[in-house]
């Protein structure tokens, strides 16, 4: 009757009979009467393939997508290309339907994959370790700042406020239960303000988290943090768009020691904010203190090359409530897409997707603040994203650009009350010149 | 056999992409924000590239291939129409930030698998944020956390955790700020109750408990632990990791647990990844609703709407929403199963766990001979001390009969555990094989113990060297370049 389960009225009873029972119900004799649900489940009852897929199908075409509209909207999920090997990698049953690879010699595939992903990250962020992914960008924000505190045990963290706001929410709902003190530093002219950043950094700092390109597309000024921190010797964390490491300073380069981020960009779909991929890279000195998972070349005993997590007394299923972290599942499947992505697009291309991300949103913005009716939010240099201030009524702009299909930026005041009327617009590979000219077409249209 | 790296296929100028002609002029970008370093990443064409993940691909094991009898991690088949759900444009195409009215559809099938969730388990509200179970878990702590202090009971610091329990729930307490007590089960695999009496005070925050439990087997005292918990003020938190043991017939939310979280990768057919994507949606009972995380999805009228307004949240533990693309894939599965589905899973994995356990006790040793739950667990002491032959060695032998092996070595508490899983998604006939199998290597155990040490014999790789490995870490290609 139900297509995925094999069972026959035969074997059922065979089955009954050999272990001795009488009926099916007897399978859960050992539930006490007084915890046993009376009557049904109250949801429907089983339907065939034809009737669910129409069903997810109706409430798919409910929604706009970006195939039907124009996207300038970006802020942590962006609309980047994805080539068609991503998914037909992906797709295949090899790599979505195996677990964890916790019996080496037969998930040498994952393992291999995953080690070549640690190998394209630690390579991109300029990093020395990095592990085998968490579960987004918000969440590598608290891993990272739990790594911090369990290597020089001071128990205070800074976090710039231009750093995604719901990466802030979640890293103080996590700290605030852990007894982590959560502070602030201020943002001058949209960007981490110095001043009060070294004001801030007392000996009870573990870490001072950045983030570069940060919420409204700037890049900061990593350098000047992680000269005052490490005077300090507190560890700075920086939070990162992997895009923008084909062309800007790296992490490592910079002297950080925990770089961060969201991987979405690299070949992961939009799918309403997940899932997606979270990744860790750290200095080798922090080895030891990266959570969840890592992948090592080693050999087996014919003396072939092969590969195996590694370090495991990190972890929770060896070390339980002393582990550095509770990851357990994460986003394998994601990393390896950014895995077939990073392979696609190789040295070469990962530096041109990046510089024309820069180039079309330079396009974008020149061309914005030309028709009139912008204004710079803070003339500072930017990366695929920036903020600008409207000078006419935003809803209505808004509405005329839906209209004309076109997703036309992120209103940042619910978490910036100062911004009224700004918009962070995100240009990527993706948008065309031809696209860029019709928004501003609009622009000089609305009222 | 395919032996490379994908490095090691690259040269200098091969390229597996193409980019649009750039249309816009060139803009500079200031010297002292440029990268100066090499980016590491390899040079391949897109056939090459292809050909590689194709290539390595072949040496992993995976449920379409064959039996997967992985205790506690619910190896079960993935719908292949859920696959299709979660790629059509309408749901894989949206933005996190486009306006609610935009995305109805997206809000819609959220709030209703909501609902699904909080019917099969017995609680009031969900929250689909978390990533995975740990991250369910941590949320459900951090919920525990601050119902307590909301009513000022401040010294509320220890969560008591069953030796039996996962990693995870020790892990996710120490690390949203608790002290753990370990509480030792009772010679029938459940919770010690004159222990956990020890135990419980007025610094209990609450008890994680994973019913049935990491053996397989249902708690039986289960009203009486609810009663001494919530009698010293404490909360009571369900690991529901695997509910595709009971669904129908019996409900967390009935047996007096507060906070549950579900591992939609493992009950409900979500693809494990090779370690992911999951989802660990949160469910709690009426009164601690006002905690929960924000956004919270509410419908009125036929309008869906992602409200924020909650004084008393824990704030967000997650970006965005949830992962949805996961989510999908779980309420498709619901839609299929049905009430009666659902319930006819529970009894199918049920009866397929404790045919195997009947089959095989007389082969290896059985610590609870007692009615299972969807899955059991064996011990390879007694073949340890007579054969010298490890539950890793009779794991290994496994490979080369074509199976995937149990989970070995967990929980903790039993030596030499082996514990299997087969899922409702096994015939008869499968499971007569393997344990035809089984039959066959405890033979060889005690005939041949070296075929068992050496094994696997006919893998890709052979046994790896996990002590060099950690003892000399290579963990990018660059560590031997
Ligand atoms: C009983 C139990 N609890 C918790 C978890 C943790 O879930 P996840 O791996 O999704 O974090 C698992 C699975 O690994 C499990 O089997």
């Amino acid at each position: 009757m139900f297509p995925y389960i094999p069972a026959t009225e035969e074997s059922k009873k065979k089955m009954l009979e050999d272990v001795g029972l009488n009926s099916v119900e007897d399978l859960f004799k050992d539930i006490s009467h007084k915890v046993r649900l009376k009557g049904e489940l109250n949801i429907p009852k089983h339907k065939s393939e034809l009737e669910v897929s129409s069903y997810i199908k109706k409430l798919g075409k409910m929604n706009e997508t970006t195939e039907d509209y124009t996207c300038f909207l970006g802020c942590g999920a962006y609309d980047h290309y994805i080539p068609s090997v991503v998914d037909a990698v992906i797709s295949r049953s090899e790599y979505y339907t195996a677990y964890t690879p916790y019996q080496a010699e037969i998930a040498q595939g994952t393992l291999q994959t995953i080690f070549e992903f640690q190998s394209m990250m630690a390579g991109l962020t300029g990093m020395d370790v990095c592990n085998a992914s968490v579960y987004d960008g918000s969440t590598a924000v608290y891993e990272a700042a739990y790594v911090a505190v369990a290597s020089n045990r001071r128990k205070e963290v800074l976090i710039s406020k231009s750093v995604h706001p719901e990466y802030r929410k979640v890293l103080k709902a996590s700290l605030g239960a852990a007894n982590i003190k959560y502070i602030e530093i201020e943002i001058k002219e949209g960007t981490t303000d110095l001043d009060d950043l070294k004001e801030k950094l007392t000996k009870d700092v573990s870490a001072v988290i950045v983030q570069s390109p940060n919420f409204f597309g700037l890049i900061e000024e990593v350098e000047e943090v992680v000269k005052e921190s490490h005077e300090n010797k507190s560890l700075v964390v920086m939070s990162t768009d992997p895009i923008s490491l084909g062309l800007l300073k790296t992490p490592g380069e910079m002297g950080v020691d925990i770089a961060i981020g969201e991987a979405q960009a690299l070949g992961i779909p939009l799918s309403f904010g997940g899932p997606y991929l979270g990744f860790i890279t750290t200095t080798k000195a922090l080895l030891r203190k990266v959570p969840g998972r890592l992948v090592g070349m080693t050999k087996d005993v014919d003396g072939k090359r092969g590969f195996v997590l590694t370090l495991q007394t990190r972890e929770q299923h060896i070390r339980r409530e002393k582990s550095i972290s509770n990851i357990c599942t994460n986003q394998a499947l994601n990393a390896t897409a950014a895995t077939v992505y990073l392979s696609l697009m190789g040295k070469e291309g990962m530096k041109e997707v990046a510089k024309q991300n820069y180039d079309k949103a330079h396009y974008a913005h020149e061309q914005l603040i030309s028709t009139g009716m912008f204004e710079d939010s803070w003339e500072k240099p930017f990366f695929k994203e920036f903020t600008l201030k409207y000078k006419g009524n935003l809803k209505a702009l808004k509405e005329k650009l839906e209209e004309n299909k076109i997703l036309g930026g992120f209103h940042p005041k619910e978490d910036y009350q100062a911004l009224e009327n700004h918009l962070i617009i995100a240009v990527t590979e993706k948008r065309s010149k031809e696209e860029v000219d019709q928004l501003c077409t609009i622009v000089k249209e609305v009222e | 056999m395919y032996e490379k790296v994908i490095y090691e296929i690259s040269s200098k100028g091969k390229k597996g992409y193409m980019l649009p002609p750039q249309d816009v002029p060139q803009y500079e970008v200031p010297e002292k924000y440029l990268r100066k370093t090499d980016n590491h990443l390899p040079e391949v064409s897109e056939r090459e590239v292809m050909s590689h993940f194709v290539n390595i691909s072949s040496k992993n094991y995976h449920i379409d291939k064959g039996f997967y009898p992985l205790g506690s991690c619910t190896m079960k088949y993935n719908p292949k129409i859920n696959e299709a759900m979660a790629r059509l444009d309408g749901l894989a195409n949206i933005h996190p930030y486009q306006d609610e009215k935009m995305v109805q559809g997206a809000l819609r099938l959220m709030y209703e698998l909501q609902g699904s969730l909080g019917e099969i388990t017995g609680m009031d509200a969900f929250t689909l944020q978390p990533a995975a179970g740990a991250h369910g878990e941590k949320t459900g702590l951090m919920l525990m956390h601050q119902y307590h202090r909301g009513r000022n009971d401040l010294k509320r610091d220890k969560i008591i955790v069953p030796d039996s329990s996962h990693g995870t729930n020790p892990a996710s307490a120490a690390m949203t700020g608790f002290k753990i007590i370990e509480v030792p089960s009772n010679e029938r695999g459940g919770v010690d109750i004159e222990a956990l009496k020890n135990v419980v005070g007025d610094d209990t925050a609450g008890l994680m408990l994973t019913n049935p439990s990491t053996l397989g087997l249902f708690e039986e005292n289960i009203t009486e632990i609810a009663g001494i918990i919530h009698g010293a003020g404490g909360l009571l938190y369900y690991d529901g990791a695997n509910m595709n043991a009971i669904m129908g017939y019996a409900r967390p939310g009935d047996m007096g647990f507060d906070i549950i979280h579900l591992n939609l990768h493992k009950t409900f057919t979500t693809p494990h990844g090779g370690g992911g994507p999951g989802a660990g949606p949160v469910g709690v009972k009426e009164f601690l609703k006002e905690f929960l995380p924000v956004p919270m999805i509410d419908k009125k009228d036929e309008t869906y709407t992602l409200r924020y307004d909650m004084e008393n949240s824990i704030g967000k533990v997650k970006s965005f929403y949830g992962n949805f693309g996961m989510l999908i894939r779980a309420y498709t599965y619901i839609l299929t199963m049905g009430s009666d589905g659902l319930k006819h899973v529970s009894e199918m994995a049920v009866l397929n766990a404790n045919y195997l356990k009947e089959n095989l006790k007389e082969y290896y040793q059985l610590p609870y001979d007692i009615l299972c739950k969807h899955e059991f667990v064996l011990s390879g002491k007694s073949m340890k001390k007579k054969y010298g032959v490890s539950t890793m060695d009779i794991a290994k032998r496994l490979i080369d009969y074509g199976y995937h092996p149990p989970s070995v070595y967990f929980p903790l508490i039993v030596e030499e555990a082996i514990m299997i899983e087969p899922t409702e998604t096994e015939s008869k006939e499968t499971l007569d094989e393997f344990i035809k199998v089984m039959i066959t290597i405890a033979k060889e155990a005690a005939e041949n113990p070296d075929l068992l040490h050496e094994a696997p014999h006919h893998s890709p790789v052979r046994r790896l060297d996990d002590s060099g490995a950690a003892r000399n870490p290579i963990l990018k290609w660059q560590d031997i370049e």
